[in-house]
């Protein structure tokens, strides 16, 4: 009978070798130059946002918040994650579904294409949109002619928003399943298991959190996309306003105190973001140690 | 349930992995498919699942053709060569896995599902590992999770895929013991996949040895090992001395020495002689048998390895029982005579192949 054996913390830590030790001076330095660097450029903006947003005190930031155009935002962002955060969420798991367990041509190009929204400006993935659905656009002269609105309305903002969120959870889950493989979904199968049985029974709960952290990127990502949803919103505001967008207008309007108080909102966010990240990357780096020991022997 | 496997093929692109099988296996029968890894045989397992299709060809499973059904709906029981256990499952859940999944108007009710798991989790000696998950266990108990799970479905047919492949040497031993009483046990019919030739020949009834795709000879284990039908089979099945020489009035010559008697007809033939097939006469007096000369000879347990090289060069093992070695007094660098008791002759041509 074999048990586990609990791993001390630390143990795991690399030792220092004497052909990789340095001087102390050296390491001084190296630590140094990094936490310098992380201060400068991360803590210190972090830092001004919060003290520019209470710079006025508590009474104008919490005005700030529940401005009507400010509401407007906040609600916007919100409805616009909940509809592309679900949606690539069912998309990347499909995706990468198909490309870990099948073998069909185009498989290459696939994978390419959904790391295309990573190698593309934002700006030009609003751009194609106002392309193709624009008052001049492809589909302009129908979409008018029949009064749909995408361009500079919600429908624009959510596709564009799906487009630049579109490779996170599906490049989270296509290593992790092409690195378990089909054996346990085999075997779910030839026990008896229906497609949908063995996706719920095996397949999720093996990548649950892998699928988690994507949908977390995706989330932060959804929430804080700037540039492709500037150009198919139409900055109107209280209407087609997201958060980023109503922080770049207050701004532009020298009104800082208010700029910095939604911008604060965003920054809480990202805050937030990091530490699920955080938690969910010890989760899976819990079950890779696992799956480790199992396929150990 | 009888399994009868009728003329499949199977391609991977350019490569033919099963070219024209057929095999047919009666009911309650123990089977193994040996070959060589990359041989064709975990393909005609899974193809048997239903994990795998076959271009060509048919599986009949008590009769019943079953080529076109679904692996879920095959009623087969398949145990992988890694277990593929599922890791996030209790031992008690991997194996109730089967039985939970069923349709609702099949599904037992959970006491009887209760029951059910419990006993076979005693028929594989685990019933105290219940809540255990897969990682806390030991290789041979994985294996034989995974079989008391394929085995909770009432399986007409067990299929597995080098199930001791994965195992060291004391541990796979003593599991396959176990297999083959489970097997008298239950008598499911089963069909297991190996490399392993002394595996094959120690649990199976019958040894389906295939190569390259196709199937090279069907028989008992007793039957292929003493009477392999290609030299594939000799070359294969346990060690073996290779001769090249030619057969002239039923005896075996090489070069010009006469070595023993040979059936077959006249020409250039493959021969091969087991080690412990050998008779070894002291000295190069005599004209019967091949001169030889003693390079090494290893007499731990019960025979004696002696290694001798023949006047070629050419290297021949020789087994006999430690007693009668020491009766002959031989030794390192002394001369003998070997003479096969039995030799299996092919046709050189039969070679290539």
């Amino acid at each position: 009978m074999s048990g586990t054996i609990a791993l001390k913390p630390g143990s795991l830590a690399r030792h220092e070798t004497l052909s990789t030790h340095e001087p102390a001076w050296v390491k001084g330095v190296l630590i140094g130059i990094a936490l310098t660097f992380f201060a400068v450029f991360l803590l210190l903006p972090l830092a001004t946002v919060f003290a520019e947003a209470l710079r006025k005190g508590w009474g104008a930031y919490a005005a700030a918040l529940v401005h009507p155009d400010a509401r407007s935002a906040i609600t916007l962002t919100v409805l616009v994650a909940l509809v592309a955060v679900p949606l690539n969420l069912v998309f990347g798991v499909a995706a990468s579904w198909a490309i870990a367990k099948f073998e069909f041509s185009g498989k290459r190009l696939l994978i390419t294409l959904i790391d295309l929204p990573f190698s593309v400006s934002p700006v030009i993935s609003g751009l194609i949109y106002v392309l193709m659905f624009g008052a001049q656009g492809w589909f302009g002269p129908w979409l008018q002619a029949h009064d749909i609105k995408i361009i500079f309305a919600l429908p624009g903002i959510v596709l564009a928003t799906i487009f630049v969120t579109f490779p996170f959870v599906a490049r989270e889950l296509i290593p992790l399943m092409e690195a378990q493989g089909s054996e346990e979904e085999e075997a779910a199968v030839v026990l008896g298991a229906s497609g949908w049985q063995m996706f719920w029974y095996t397949t999720l709960p093996s990548i649950k959190w892998g699928l988690l952290y994507g949908v977390i990127l995706c989330n932060a990502r959804a929430m804080g996309e700037f540039g492709a949803v500037s150009v198919v919103s139409g900055h109107i505001r209280g209407m087609t306003n997201t958060l980023p967008l109503h922080v770049e207008i207050l701004y532009n309007e020298y009104n800082y105190a208010a700029a910095f108080a939604v911008a604060s909102l965003l920054a809480l966010l990202a805050i937030v973001t990091l530490g699920l990240k955080t938690l969910v990357e010890r989760q899976t780096h819990r079950q890779q140690q696992e799956k480790n020991e199992l396929s150990g022997e | 349930m009888s399994i009868a496997i009728r003329n499949i093929s199977k391609q991977f692109g350019a490569f033919k992995a099963l070219d024209d099988v057929s095999i047919e296996i009666p009911s309650g029968e123990l089977v193994a498919l040996l070959g060589p890894s990359g041989c064709g045989k975990t393909t005609l397992l899974r193809i048997i699942a239903g994990l795998e299709y076959a271009d060509q060809g048919q599986i009949l499973l008590a009769g019943d053709d079953t080529s076109a059904r679904h692996a879920r709906d095959r009623q087969v029981g398949f145990v992988f060569q890694h277990y593929a256990l599922f890791r996030h499952m209790s031992v008690f859940d991997n194996v109730a896995f089967g039985l939970r999944v069923k349709p609702r108007r099949y599904r037992p009710a959970e006491a009887e599902i209760r029951r059910r798991v419990k006993r076979l989790l005693e028929l594989v000696q685990l019933d105290w590992l219940a809540d255990r998950y897969p990682t806390q266990l030991s290789g041979g108990q994985r294996q034989r999770i995974a079989l008391a799970r394929a085995l909770a479905v009432e399986p007409k047919v067990l299929l597995l895929d080098e199930p001791f492949g994965a195992l060291d040497a004391k541990v796979r031993k003593e599991l396959r013991r176990w297999l083959r009483q489970l097997h008298d046990e239950i008598h499911v019919t089963s069909v297991f996949v190996t490399h392993d030739q002394e595996e094959a020949l120690e649990v199976s009834d019958r040894v389906v040895l295939i190569n390259k795709g196709k199937v090279e000879q069907i028989g008992t284990p007793e039957s292929v090992y003493d009477h392999p039908a290609t030299p594939f089979v000799a070359n294969f099945l346990g060690s073996v001395n290779l001769f090249h020489g030619r057969v002239e009035d039923g005896q075996l010559h090489l070069g010009e020495h006469q070595v023993g008697a040979a059936d077959g007809n006249d020409g250039k033939a493959v021969a091969f002689v087991r080690p412990h097939e050998f008779e070894l006469v002291p000295g190069w007096a005599e004209r019967d048998g091949l001169p030889a000369t003693i390079v090494r000879v290893v007499s731990v347990g019960p025979s004696a390895q002696i290694e001798l090289s023949r006047s070629d060069g050419e290297l021949v093992e020789v087994s006999i029982a430690r007693d009668s070695f020491r009766l002959l007094g031989l030794g390192k660098g002394d001369q003998v005579l070997l003479r096969p008791r039995h030799i299996r002759v092919f046709q050189a041509e039969a070679q290539a192949a």
